[in-house]
């Protein structure tokens, strides 16, 4: 049974740039991109579009990409159509900038809608960027279907999904009807390297963008002013940072001296 | 809807006895219940609660309501949001709290949802603001790179705690505290999850979460080899391994041996990192750790920026030699 997909991406700052770019403009509240390093899809975003091209891999179906933001780099929210997804829709405004998981949410679900047909949507089970870990969660919800959270691995057979979904001291296998939303963890694997096929067929596709009228939302209801949790303050906690380095003529005698150290400091 | 009063602790309980993360959230829900000068309950969902209750009412509850039913032994999200949403509007909590735990990071953000409030999720410092009486929420964000406060302005105020991150009041047996059984109609209909099978990979020797000392191998580690090393040197040590995210996506080690952000958080006396960078989202899951020790053939690698201790130097010429050194301080 050919199975109907959407994944919900996102074109997040890369969370691999070196911890010493990483800045934030107080005044904004914001952090400033990287000089030099291009933003990136939020990496449990593409282990999502890793699970829905597995079910389309073993049974057929159809993969539709959605992602939010403004200024979406077309180079970057590609990359899911190269690595194998069927279409990708834009939600594109200027107004859907600076929101929270309940204003993206909202947005993300009243775009669904717009889609109709579906038996699967997929989410990363947290951004790479806020890490707060409630959008798919909060699309279930308010499209009123059942969610799995976490996810390693997702099969789908007589019209259900059966999802490994991973707990601290191993993992669940539950059922789920469909249509259902399922995020997915690091567990899932790493996802695939898009195809030389894959990049030049995504060339030629162009995304669909639509704008907050297009999925009958006020702007009011989207982006910064769609919020339910203000950000107060963004801040970089100070490290103290005094690392006592064990200095020796060879790495043996270090290890030798390290343990003299722990010793000394009663930490064995 | 009553007006919001108090703070609700969501609690877990643990073949009959309360998790540790739910004594955590009644000592950091006692301070703030203190500050609003309202009452402290916690909330216990299940089907055999054993001696959770009670071991509540020590960790600080007013009160305890408790939800029992054959139906609620297993965690499905359906059914926990039923009694949730039922004891929210019953109960009317100005504060919610709950574990950032399996059932946590789950349950929380559909009743959000449902409720139609804000969340804060793996918070790691929660205050009341003395003007508003609003929660403030501290978490970290961009993969522990940084931190925000949020605030949020319906009630209740719901936020998830990183475990660890708050400290337990000390256990008063003798405290007293009223328990009351909530009754709750569910609809199994309603319920669109099937627990098929629960597959419990725990790994031999000390747990993590509960180890004194921890040896935690990295990418520098360089394969599955290599982290016999480190078992040997837990074991002489009484401690346990563990390891950052790309051990265990090459497959060199059980997934459940994951620190991080979205792995274990950890926070031993003793944090022996081999081979480890010390990524922001690896540094998440242990920098509550008291000494951490860093063994890295960089002198720039983040790790250090953490460590108290630290040799620059490549792990496998300096690791054999500790090893060998540990064992005859303990052996003298």
């Amino acid at each position: 049974m050919p199975v109907n997909m959407i994944v919900c991406c996102k074109q997040v700052i890369d969370p691999e740039a070196p911890p010493a770019s990483f800045k934030i403009d107080p005044a904004s509240n914001q952090v400033i991109p990287p000089p030099g390093v291009p933003p990136v899809i939020s990496p449990f975003d593409e282990q999502a579009v890793e699970a829905a091209l597995r079910i389309k891999d073993s049974q057929g179906g159809k993969i539709t990409v959605l992602s939010l933001g403004n200024n979406l780099l077309r180079d970057v929210v590609k990359k899911p159509l190269s690595m194998g997804a069927d279409e990708l829709i834009l939600l594109e405004d200027p107004a859907f900038e600076g929101g929270d998981s309940w204003s993206t949410a909202y947005a993300l679900t009243m775009a669904i809608k717009k889609i109709g047909q579906f038996d699967l949507i997929f989410c990363g089970r947290q951004a790479a960027d806020w890490d707060a870990g409630q959008i798919g969660s909060g699309i279930a919800e308010l499209l009123g279907i059942p969610s799995v959270t976490v996810a390693k691995k997702v099969e789908v057979a007589d019209g259900k999904a059966k999802v490994e979904r991973v707990l601290a001291d191993g993992y669940q296998v539950i059922e789920v009807t469909m249509p259902a939303l399922i995020t997915v963890s690091n567990e899932l694997g790493e996802a695939r390297y898009a195809t030389l096929k894959g990049i030049m067929a995504a060339a030629k596709k162009q995304p669909v963008i639509w704008k907050p009228a297009d999925i009958g939302v006020e702007p009011g209801q989207i982006g910064a002013a769609g919020r339910k949790n203000k950000l107060l303050k963004l801040f970089q906690p100070v490290k103290e940072g005094k690392c006592e380095l064990i200095e020796a003529d060879s790495p043996a005698e270090a290890g030798v001296k390290l343990a003299q150290r722990l010793r000394e400091a009663k930490l064995f | 809807m009553a007006e919001p009063k108090g703070v609700m602790v969501f609690g877990e309980s643990v073949q009959g006895t309360l998790a540790a993360i739910s004594g955590e959230l009644l000592g950091c829900g006692k301070q703030l219940a203190d500050a609003l000068k309202e009452e402290l309950v916690c909330i216990l969902v299940g089907s055999q609660l054993g001696d959770a209750p009670k071991n509540a009412i020590a960790a600080g509850a007013d009160k305890v309501y408790t939800v029992e039913d054959a139906m609620l032994a297993d965690y499905q999200t359906d059914s926990y949001l039923m009694v949730m949403e039922k004891a929210i509007k019953d109960i009317s909590p100005r504060i919610l709290l709950m574990g950032q735990t399996s059932i946590g990071r789950d349950l929380a953000p559909r009743l959000a949802f449902r409720l139609g409030v804000g969340l804060a999720m793996d918070t790691v410092e929660l205050s009341i603001d003395p003007q508003s009486r609003l929660l403030q929420e501290t978490r970290p964000v961009y993969g522990g790179n940084a931190r925000a406060i949020f605030v949020s302005e319906a009630f209740p105020q719901i936020a998830t705690v990183r475990s660890k991150a708050m400290s337990p009041l000390a256990p008063d047996a003798s405290k007293q505290g009223e328990v009351i059984p909530l009754k709750v109609e569910l609809d199994p209909s309603k319920i669109r999850t099937k627990v098929l099978q629960t597959v419990k990979e725990e790994l031999a020797g000390i747990k993590l979460e509960d180890a004194q000392t921890i040896i935690c191998g990295g990418r520098g580690i360089g394969g599955p080899e290599g982290f016999k090393q480190l078992e040997e040197l837990a074991k002489v040590l009484k401690g346990a391994v563990g390891a950052s995210r790309p051990p265990c996506d090459n497959g060199w080690v059980p997934d459940t041996t994951q620190i991080g952000l979205t792995g274990k958080i950890v926070a031993p006396e003793l944090y022996i990192a081999v081979g480890v960078s010390g990524s922001s989202q690896h540094l998440a899951g242990c920098s509550g750790s008291k000494n951490v020790v860093a063994i890295n053939k960089d002198a720039e690698a983040n790790i250090f920026k953490e460590a108290r201790f630290g040799v620059v130097g490549d792990w496998k010429q300096v690791l054999p030699a500790f090893a060998e050194k540990v064992k005859e301080l303990l052996a003298g």
